[in-house]
Formats: structure tokens, sequence, C-alpha cells
């Protein structure tokens, strides 16, 4: 593929990451951060969030594996999932996290293990997708182009 | 201008020491909870802006502010949790926070910090 085409697919597979809510103007704030001086800081940032993320999804997994759950550390894990979602703009995954606090707060073990199987789902979702961006970002790079971001306009 | 970000999630802190360096603040340290907050404190290490997370483990934000006013520290402390609103909020803010601004940190929230602390420091 040429670098034009690959551009405009970039363009296109962004904005369909937007448009269907993967992602948040978050995640425009965290590429505007990208410069000459950081050039892989959204590539830094996103894997961090996978450490973290399957980190978190793993340690919850295990607390509501427990014969009796502690809410209070359940809720910690997921709060804090909340926050590193919404800092790089993973919109979904931060909803989920939302519903799943609502049923942490009722100490209703259904309906945090459902929320966990949906957060998992999101998050893997989204992994996926942020993959496939950076694979692009990579391919236009290595062919002499640039990431097109003053074409994203919403 | 020198600046420490407490945080515990290491997303929002590379998020927050990158803002920080795209907005001028150059000297910067980062910790991972309020007892290294103190720490540092302790060690004679001063600055003149402090982010502040509020959910920590070990130490949260709410005690670690409470007791950096308590050790004479005069920095603009900002609070920064993913909670909107909220008791929590408000015994984070009258723990001694200068400000307080609701995740995620932004260009222009950590602007109006900043403005704020130039507004200061013109005083």
């Amino acid at each position: 593929m040429e670098v034009g085409q690959m551009q405009r697919t970039w363009v296109e597979y962004i904005k369909s990451l937007f448009r269907e809510g993967f992602l948040d103007s978050q995640f425009s704030q965290l590429q505007l951060l990208q410069d000459e001086s950081n050039p892989d800081f959204v590539v830094e940032v996103v894997t961090l969030f996978f450490q973290d993320s399957e980190r978190l999804l793993n340690d919850l997994t295990r607390v509501l594996e427990f014969p009796n759950v502690d809410f209070k550390k359940v809720d910690a894990h997921v709060h804090q999932l909340k926050g590193s979602s919404s800092s790089i703009g993973a919109q979904r995954v931060k909803n989920s996290c939302i519903r799943f606090r609502m049923f942490c707060e009722e100490r209703n073990i259904d309906g945090c293990l459902k929320c966990l199987q949906q957060l998992k789902e999101e998050y893997y979702t989204v992994k996926n997708r942020l993959e496939a961006l950076i694979r692009l970002e990579q391919q236009i790079v290595a062919a002499g182009g640039s990431i097109p971001i003053e074409e994203l306009t919403f | 201008m020198r600046a420490l970000v407490v945080d515990d999630d290491s997303t929002n802190r590379i998020i927050h020491q990158t803002l920080l360096r795209k907005l001028g603040v150059k000297s910067l340290e980062m910790v991972v909870n309020g007892k290294e907050a103190l720490d540092i404190h302790s060690s004679g290490q001063t600055f003149d802006l402090i982010l502040m997370d509020m959910d920590m483990p070990i130490m949260n934000g709410i005690q670690a502010t409470k007791e950096l006013r308590a050790m004479g520290v005069r920095s603009m402390i900002a609070g920064i949790s993913t909670r909107a609103e909220g008791e929590a909020i408000q015994e984070f803010i009258n723990a001694g926070l200068d400000d307080y601004q609701e995740k995620p940190l932004t260009s222009s929230k950590l602007k109006s910090i900043l403005h704020k602390i130039s507004h200061l420091m013109d005083n």
C-alpha cells in the first residue's frame, strides 16, 4: 500500500474508533502531546495502560473468586482502572468501570462478576483496536510518511 | 518551577509528567503514594506545585495533604481524582488543597493551575 493510501486508512480507522465510542477526546489530547522530542509518547502510554490494566483485571478475577469477597479491594482496583482508562480516553472501558462500581457499592457479587466479564471484553477489544492503530502508524512512518493528525476534524 | 507528581498509577504519572514538561515545567519528581510525598519533603526538597492523587495505597492524598500542611509546606497542592463530587472530595479540599481537578488532567486544566501559581507569585 502506498503512503497516501495508508494515511487515508489511518484517518478513517481512528475516526471509526471515536465514532463507535472506543476512544474519546482525551486520546486526541495524548496525540497532541507527542512531538519530535517525544515521538513514542502514545505508544509508551498505551503500553503502560495495557500492563496496568491486565494486572488489575487479574487481581479483580482473583479477589472475586474468594468466598468472602473484599468489596473494598474490588472497588479500589476498579477505581484505579477507571482513572487510567479515563486518562488515555478508553471511553468504553471507563464506562464499564462506572457500572462495575455501582454493583460493588451494592455488594452484588453476581453483578460484579457480570461487570468483570463485560470489562474484560471492552478492554481486550480496545486493546486490539489500539494495537492495529499503532501497527498502521508504524507502517506509515517506515514508508517515510507522517501521521496525519491535522486531518482529524470531528 | 519545581513540581511533584504523586500518583500510584504509572499511566497517569507519565501523562502528568508530559503535560507538565509541555507547559515548560522542566524540574519534576514523581512518587507513588502520600507517604513518599512526605518523605521527599522530609529529605529537604521543596516544590512550587504538587499534583496529588486522592486514592492511593499506603497513604492517600487526603492524609498526605493534611500532613504536608501540618509540616508547614506552603506549595500549591492541586488534588486530582476521577471523583466528580461527594463528601470525599470536600474532605480532600478541606485537607488543604489550593485547587481540585477531575481526571483526566488536560492541558487546559493544568494551565489554569499554573496560572494560579504565577498569580500567587506575582502577589
